[in-house]
């Protein structure tokens, strides 16, 4: 600081490490952040299914018991409502962090929220599409 | 000339991979986390899973998938660990672990893949 | 309605040296009476030793900005009404060095201010023979980010920069995009230098509060994210482009 010195007794109050928990909003950011570790367990989970699936039929089916095993169900349970909540709140910032023009215009936020979706149901599809086939 | 610096790359991949988590994972995780294993809808017999997983553009485009989800989770999980727990001290070690772990998931999910095509 | 509310004043007296303690005063509970006016209402009938800042009292000058049962606020724009039934806790801005009472340290804000270069850079063409020109689209480009009334209300609700008081923070990032935006600027460049330095916007986590209680709606998260965006263009075409190539 230059000029501006502080006061030498000036009260600093200390941030704690719940701070996270003091506001609804604090909490939803944590949660949101917190997705990521799901996001890479689903990833660690989709890659035991391939290696399992690269070692043969019965390697597959014992896989898929195995998922169906309680803890695992739920493990995969509490992935889904973390993953969806990456999905809305990344969703819903995007219009927030770019400036889409078309044609000169600004192209609306709810526009942009919107044609995600419309992205998600396609991928969604065509995901569901390729493995049921 | 602007300076040449990590955080704009790291935080680009950060943000394709969260782009990709969020288009991609919400029908995976239903279908292979939950409807399969629960047999709400029959699974996929193996040898369509490992023709469509075999398939070199589908196992380029899982890598690409994978590395990137990694990435997402090492930048975010990151920042989690410093300023929610504030662990700000073991700064350095924090980021070796989350990108280093990054970088480990991704070259297992090369060899991974390379094993059903 | 209650004829009184009941304010809980944060106190502290930097002479005693003992972290600061809640006062309770009770003041009319009238219908258009904001926070401020009940800190006024204190100040001049029962307790002439509390200090505090304000000026305008119409949300213009800024400098009314306390903490209102934990939320960022200008206390000349929250009514006392709307939180009845009380109490009301009355708490100086956090994240900033307190004082006296609810007087904070404004330093740090204002060594920042100008590290940004918030004014409009032209490179060496001739100046013009009037003004320079603008049409209103252009305007309209720039004219959310130039709402700002240096309140501090964002750098309050930031818990990166509670968390790492060297981040430049919301509101200097969002008045460095209110330059870069407007036609009649080329300094873009400059303020990326100081902008993509670690203590520029990769601090920021996109928590999203400055924005939440922003009371001019200048949206400086937007800005935040929109600056990361263009440093990163910027460094993919460093790495791309051989030195000096640009
Ligand atoms: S950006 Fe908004 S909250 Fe921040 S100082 Fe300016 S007016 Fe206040
Ligand atoms: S007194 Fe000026 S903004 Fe509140």
């Amino acid at each position: 600081m230059s000029e501006t010195e502080v006061q030498p007794r000036a009260y600093r109050r200390p941030v704690s490490t719940w701070w996270w928990l003091e506001k609804r909003s604090y909490f939803v950011f944590a949660m949101r952040e917190l997705s990521s570790v799901f996001v890479a367990w689903f990833v660690v989970f989709l890659l035991m299914l391939t290696y399992a699936v690269g070692r043969g039929d019965d390697q597959y089916q014992s896989f898929l018991d195995w998922a169906a095993t309680p803890w695992v169900v739920v493990l995969n349970l509490v992935t889904l409502v973390f993953v969806v909540l990456h999905m809305v709140t990344w969703f819903n910032l995007t219009p927030q962090a770019t400036v889409v023009r078309l044609r000169g215009q600004r192209v609306p936020a709810w526009a942009i929220i919107a044609s995600q979706y419309v992205g998600l149901a396609v991928v969604s599809a065509f995901v569901i599409w390729l493995v049921t086939r | 000339m602007t300076k040449r610096r990590v955080e704009p790359i790291l935080w680009l991949l950060f943000s394709a991979g969260g782009v990709l988590a969020a288009v991609f994972l919400p029908v995976l995780v239903v279908l292979f986390g939950l409807a399969f294993p629960l047999g709400w809808v029959t699974p996929p017999s193996h040898d369509h899973l490992h023709a469509v997983l075999g398939h070199p553009l589908t196992a380029l485009f899982l890598f690409g998938l994978f590395a990137l989800c990694l990435a997402h989770w090492a930048h975010r999980f990151r920042y989690t660990l410093y300023d929610g727990l504030q662990l700000k001290g073991s700064k350095g070690l924090i980021t070796v672990l989350c990108y280093g772990g990054a970088v480990l998931g991704s070259v297992v999910s090369a060899v991974v893949l390379a094993t059903v095509v | 309605m209650a004829d009184s509310i009941r304010l809980q004043v944060s106190r502290y007296r930097p002479e005693e040296g003992s972290a600061p303690t809640l006062q309770e005063y009770d003041v009319p509970l009238r219908k258009e009476w904001s926070v401020l006016d009940g800190l006024n209402y204190v100040k001049d009938h029962l307790d002439s030793t509390l200090s505090y800042r304000w000026s305008c009292r119409m949300g213009i000058c800024g400098s009314c900005g306390m903490s209102v049962n934990g939320t960022p606020e200008l206390t000349c724009g929250t009514f006392l009404a709307d939180l009845a039934p009380g109490p009301v806790r009355v708490e100086p801005m956090r994240n900033f060095p307190v004082v006296r009472d609810l007087v904070v340290d404004i330093g740090d804000f204002m060594d920042k201010l100008p590290r940004v270069k918030p004014w409009i850079i032209r490179d060496d063409e001739p100046e013009p023979d009037g003004e320079y020109l603008q049409t209103p689209e252009e305007l309209d480009e720039y004219k959310q980010f130039s709402m700002c009334i240096n309140c501090m209300l964002c750098y309050s609700a930031c818990p990166v920069y509670g968390l790492d008081p060297d981040f430049i923070g919301p509101a200097a990032i969002a008045l460095a995009e209110r330059y870069d935006l407007d036609s009649r600027d080329r300094g873009a460049r400059e303020r990326l230098d100081v902008l993509i330095e670690h203590e520029g916007v990769w601090g920021c986590t996109f928590v999203g509060e400055c924005t939440t209680v922003c009371p001019k709606h200048v949206d400086p998260a937007g800005a935040i994210q929109r600056y990361k965006l263009k440093a990163a263009k910027e460094s993919v075409k460093a790495f791309l482009l051989p030195r000096g190539a640009r």
